[in-house]
């Protein structure tokens, strides 16, 4: 609590017991006295405001509305009412500030990993600077508890880092000599040495802040509706207010404006729309903290609002729901051994850049004797024939060493096969696949569990390669064969399609699907950590790459929005509620007061709730 | 150019809606958004951004004497 805020709560308290003393068996003339002493206390404040602000043409203002309704209590000789108003008015007000304070307090530690120290090695001397004064390809050293301050290499030294900031995950990372390591995370155990692959600006931790603190400005079609509403809201209701006072004592004869009157106060004291204003953006900024403290970047409130809707998933498969590293799964050696076979692919290929052929030589674990190799012959595409030692070795698909005259088994398991063939005979094949994440069946139920009506795959490569990871993961659809170009076109067909069940989102690794990420309703990119593209292209940002945090983000949204949902429902049902009670008269002004002062606060504690929902993921 | 000013003693979230809606009326000003929550007010001008910056001082004045612009 701050100054201001200290100052306040001493002239509630004072105000407070004289309010509570106006109550006692006392002569006449003293509740006059103490509720006016009470009144002036909490109140000057209030009609100094609304004086200036009534100098600058607002009308409906809630300090001018407030001043309104409570001389009007004066007036009608409801001495305890005008009090209570203004004094319950304060500790809304307070208590909002309070709870505010308290929320942006708590945004600022989630959001506390910006570095503020670099210690830079310049010559001989290690000099501790601001990290904005690094360059590029400079080193810095990084001692145990410290943060890393901008994106390298390690060059030097070994250590565990502690990459929570960034990803959610609280396993440490081991990293060593040529690890890639980024900043906002905090070196845990032993001294790194680093050069620096980005200045400060374009550093991962930079990024991920200018993110975050940006989000908030995208709005919420829900927020905009509420600050819509709240600006007919209210002089809606004071114009009624006025109507209550002078027309039905009018109209019926009966001239009794203290009852009409003492209705338009209720009015009055209702008129404030605070409680959806605050809470509803509280609400959602809570969520977006909510969800990057689960290493979800959300860009916006609308992005958030929009994949509380989501009815179809669709997945890109490589990199996605599979880790996009070929790995060989099966060897079946003909006629000779597997490490044999393993050996004379690796140095057939061993020239060879391929994803493919770096797996074999992977799987083979030793460095190819190049020395040995002669007469490479490539026919791109399809395979290579070279010398090794005195045997001629053939390598590629199953076309290639059926066109060399070479009888082959051929095996139908899903994946990448490459067929050797040793002196003119079939010596075997490889097959290498991709791996599928460890946790993409459990992401794709996760998704089935949050409601969401199909999940979807799309990718480039074959069908049967496609039907084996559908069948794994669960997936309900796939379509293969797909050229980046046809992946768009997909997607705008599901999106035609599911028109009315719901948002379509697209989930890839951006680093070749940023059209499709842009043309979906939500985009989603995976494994955003350390990849500029991604965080460019897409709405949504995953810093691990767990299929499984797309579920989360959806359950975080779907509570945020109906956190926020709850409020409006809530909020006005009460204000409505009691409007209705005041016109037809059975509504004092305590009720009014509650109306107004209760349900802010109540609301305020609610939309509090989606602070702490990160817990659930 | 689209530029974002830290806010001070943003203290009520009517008031942030209000600032927002008359910065937005400013001549020249083609986009302005103010977040109440990261007290941030993010806005867009094609024109003068200094020239701008003074009426925008006297917008929040005007609707919210408390609160600040840090320049």
């Amino acid at each position: 609590m701050n100054k201001k805020l200290k100052k306040q709560l001493k002239k509630i308290i004072l105000a407070a017991i004289l309010f509570a003393a106006g109550f006692l068996p006392l002569p006449q003339f003293w509740p006059l006295f103490l509720f006016t002493a009470a009144y002036l206390l909490v109140g000057t404040d209030i009609i100094f405001q609304a004086l200036r602000n009534f100098r600058y043409g607002q009308i409906f203002d809630e300090n001018f509305l407030m001043t309104l309704a409570t001389f009007g209590a004066f007036a009608l000789g409801e001495y305890s009412e005008a009090v209570a108003v203004m004094l319950f008015f304060q500790i809304g007000e307070l208590f909002q500030s309070y709870a505010v304070n308290r929320s942006r307090q708590s945004i600022t530690e989630l959001m506390n990993i910006r570095p503020d120290h670099a210690n830079v090695r310049r010559g001989k001397e290690i000099l501790t600077v601001s990290p904005e004064e690094v360059k590029t390809g400079e080193t810095i050293v990084i001692r145990p508890g410290e943060r890393i301050p901008l994106d390298g290499i390690v060059t030097k030294g070994s250590s565990a880092l502690d990459t929570a900031a960034l990803t959610g995950e609280s396993m440490p990372r081991d990293v060593a000599a040529g690890a890639e390591v980024l900043s906002g995370c905090i070196n845990l155990t032993g001294v790194l040495e680093v050069k620096t692959t980005a200045e400060f600006a374009a550093s991962t931790v930079s990024q991920i802040l200018e993110l975050v603190e940006n989000a908030s400005s995208q709005k919420a079609g829900i927020e905009n509706f509420i600050t819509r509403f709240a600006r007919c809201y209210t002089p809606v209701v004071v114009i009624i207010a006025a109507f209550l006072a002078v027309v039905p004592p009018l109209l019926s004869g009966s001239m009794d404006f203290r009852d009409w009157g003492y209705r338009a106060i209720t009015f009055l004291v209702i008129s404030c729309p605070c409680a959806l204003v605050i809470s509803i953006p509280l609400s959602f900024f809570g969520g977006l903290g909510a969800a990057s403290r689960c290493g979800i970047l959300i860009k916006g409130s609308n992005y958030l609002e929009a994949l509380a809707e989501a009815g179809t998933v669709v997945f890109d498969k490589t990199g996605t729901l599979t880790k996009g590293l070929f790995k060989v799964i099966k060897i079946n050696p003909q006629g000779i051994s597997k490490t044999e076979l393993l050996r004379l692919a690796a140095h057939a290929e061993a020239h060879s850049t391929h994803p493919i052929a770096v797996s074999v030589r992977e799987a083979w674990g030793r460095q190819p004797d190049l020395s040995i190799v002669s007469d490479v012959k490539e026919l791109s595409g399809h395979g290579i024939t070279a010398r090794i030692g005195k045997d001629e070795v053939a390598a590629g698909n199953f076309e290639f060493i059926k066109s060399l005259g070479i009888a082959a088994h051929e095996d139908h398991t899903p994946g990448t096969a490459v067929y050797l063939a040793v002196n003119k005979k079939s010596a075997g094949s490889i097959i290498i696949a991709d791996e599928v994440r460890p946790d993409a069946q459990t992401a794709i139920a996760a998704l089935k569990a949050e409601g969401v009506k199909q999940t979807v795959m799309l990718t480039g490569d074959r069908s049967d390669i496609a039907t084996e990871i559908a069948k794994e993961t669960g997936i309900d659809k796939y379509f293969a064969n797909l050229l980046p170009s046809g992946k768009v076109k997909k997607i705008e067909e599901l999106m035609t399609v599911s028109n009315n069940h719901g948002k379509v989102i697209f989930v890839g690794d951006g680093i070749n699907d940023a059209p499709v990420l842009a043309r979906s309703d939500i985009g989603i990119a995976m494994g955003g950590i350390g990849s500029d593209a991604a965080i460019e292209a897409a709405d949504i940002v995953i810093m691990t790459d767990e299929p499984s945090k797309i579920a989360s983000a959806i359950r975080i949204a779907r509570r945020t929005l109906r956190i926020a949902k709850e409020n409006i429902v809530f909020a006005l049902g009460v204000k409505f509620l009691v409007l209705a009670l005041g016109a037809a008269g059975y509504a004092s002004i305590w009720a009014a007061v509650f109306a107004d002062v209760g349900v802010s606060v109540i609301a305020v504690l609610n939309a509090a709730r989606a602070l702490r929902l990160h817990k659930s993921c | 150019m689209k530029k974002i000013y830290q806010l001070e003693n943003l203290d009520c979230a009517n008031c942030a809606a209000k600032i927002e809606n008359a910065v937005r009326e400013i001549n020249g000003v083609t986009n302005a958004s103010v977040s109440f929550m990261t007290q941030k007010l993010m806005i867009e001008t094609d024109a003068d951004i200094d020239q701008i910056m003074e009426e925008v001082k006297k917008v929040i004045r005007k609707v919210e004497p408390d609160c600040e612009i840090v320049l």
